[in-house]
């Protein structure tokens, strides 16, 4: 047994990754669900609704510290991985056939997550903060109608489109390369899980990409 | 001397020795046969380099027939080139066309040091294999071979797992240069087996100990190990090793 312990193992890294990873998937579940409210175009009621009770609600206000924890955690790991993978090939290859052996996504799960941070502090600073700020100060706060001020502008859909698209091939290889890593191929249930992945990623990004279309075209009043 | 009617230019790595910087040198192979296999057609070009009075490129082999494990270049961005399933040795010329540029590389990660040219030092898959990748055995009288006995399907899981030759294209290939692929193989092929089941705990807690010791990077399961496995071992075997060594972490009871 290492010294150093589980954690500080390459596979256990890895593990970190993995079911953080998983965690933060679980999020986006409770995301999209919520979200998708405003497709009932009652003029945000059922969404407002919504949107108040998880602003409000003890229970997820705790599990909020918990999905920034485990952003935090996955970043982290994330940084101390691909260093050390930079520094295991100290001299490239002039010549690389990637396309050969994976796919192009599976490669480039540190540009796509460095794409979804950066959209991530534009979609904070858009809603999180502004919602903050009511909650702590007592105030009454219509989130639908700042979303239809802030998608009225077609760069900020189009950052939007952008950003769920990084999401969509991030997710399309982290799914199930999380199950592996944890240890779960089998014949049976690996090309389920594989199955599942893509149409989860698929399904979940097309719902919040209509997001921003849908009110930046009018077709959600 | 003539044995065909193929010309190739080859781009080959050329590096003194471990601390010299390479560089590529450009070579005519002219005269080629299709018939011939990579590591043919570098004898060929060695023997025209002698005859020349120049220094011939240095390049492992050993059994020429795929199973030692010794070939290692990277062609044209793959390693052991561009047909799945075969190493360098049993890759025929007639895979390439004549007039082809062809650029060939050394293994490339930290944990594989260049020795010279396209030959690297792989005894880090030495020093893991010493760290547990065996069955003790006491000596004594042979064992009656029925003594125990062994379900068909973990026999030959465990012998798929066996077909690795531990020549690292695995490591060359992964974008990370993980040895996950190889050490995984070498888990599985003796944790699948009774004779093997005692010593399975210290067995991969130490394999990965020493994996990780050697400078080999993290698996991000792109697969691109499995798809240039010349022996087309599966990334089950890394998905049974990452549950082993999570459950050796924390079942194990020495500390």
């Amino acid at each position: 047994m290492s010294k150093k312990g589980f954690l500080h193992s390459s596979i256990g890294k890895k593990f970190v990754m993995g079911l953080t990873g998983l965690f933060l998937i679980s999020f986006l579940v409770i995301h999209v669900s919520l979200n998708s409210a405003i497709f009932f175009n009652d003029n945000g009621a059922t969404f407002n609704a919504g949107a108040d009770f998880m602003a409000h609600n003890p229970v997820i206000r705790i599990l909020e510290i918990g999905l920034f924890a485990g952003l935090i955690l996955h970043i982290f790991q994330a940084l101390i991985l691909t260093l050390e993978n930079r520094k295991a090939r100290p001299i490239a290859y002039a010549q690389v056939n990637g396309a050969a052996n994976s796919k192009w996504y599976s490669r480039s799960m540190g540009i796509l997550g460095s794409l979804l941070l950066i959209f991530l502090v534009v979609h904070l600073s858009h809603f999180w903060i502004d919602t903050k700020v009511a909650v702590f100060s007592h105030q009454e706060h219509n989130t639908y109608e700042e979303m239809k001020v802030v998608f009225s502008h077609w760069y900020v859909v189009l950052i939007y489109v952008i950003g769920v698209g990084s999401l969509l091939f991030h997710i399309l290889h982290g799914f199930p390369s999380a199950f592996q890593t944890l240890g779960i191929n089998h014949k049976k249930y690996t090309p389920l899980i594989k199955k599942i992945g893509i149409w989860f990623s698929i399904i979940v990004c097309i719902l919040f990409a209509a997001m921003p279309i849908t009110m930046f075209l009018g077709l959600i009043k | 001397m003539e044995h065909g009617n193929m010309n190739l230019t080859l781009k080959v790595w050329k590096q003194k020795n471990k601390d010299a910087k390479g560089k590529f040198e450009t070579y005519d192979a002219k005269g080629i046969s299709p018939d011939m296999s990579f590591l043919e057609m570098f004898d060929v070009v060695n023997e025209k380099l002698i005859s020349d009075g120049k220094e011939p490129v240095a390049f492992d082999h050993d059994c020429r027939e795929g199973i030692c494990g010794m070939c290692s270049m990277y062609i044209n961005g793959r390693p052991h080139g561009p047909k799945g399933g075969v190493t360098t040795c049993q890759l025929h010329m007639r895979s390439f066309k004549d007039g082809d540029t062809i650029v060939v590389e050394p293994w490339r990660s930290a944990a594989f040091p260049v020795i010279k040219d396209l030959a690297v030092d792989r005894s880090s898959f030495d020093r893991i294999m010493a760290a547990g990748g065996f069955v003790s055995v006491n000596t004594g009288n042979a064992k009656d071979a029925n003594n125990i006995l062994i379900p068909k399907y973990d026999a030959d899981t465990a012998f798929d797992a066996a077909a690795c030759i531990g020549c690292g294209a695995c490591v060359a290939a992964c974008k990370n240069s993980s040895a996950m692929l190889f050490v995984s193989a070498k888990v599985s092929q003796l944790s699948l087996l009774p004779q093997g089941q005692i010593e399975k705990q210290d067995r991969v807690l130490n394999m990965v100990k020493q994996m990780d010791e050697e400078g080999f990077g993290n698996c991000t399961n792109t697969g691109a190990c499995e798809a240039e496995c010349p022996k087309s071992i599966s990334l089950e075997n890394i998905a049974r090793m990452n549950r082993e060594y999570t459950g050796a972490s924390f079942t194990q009871n020495k500390v």
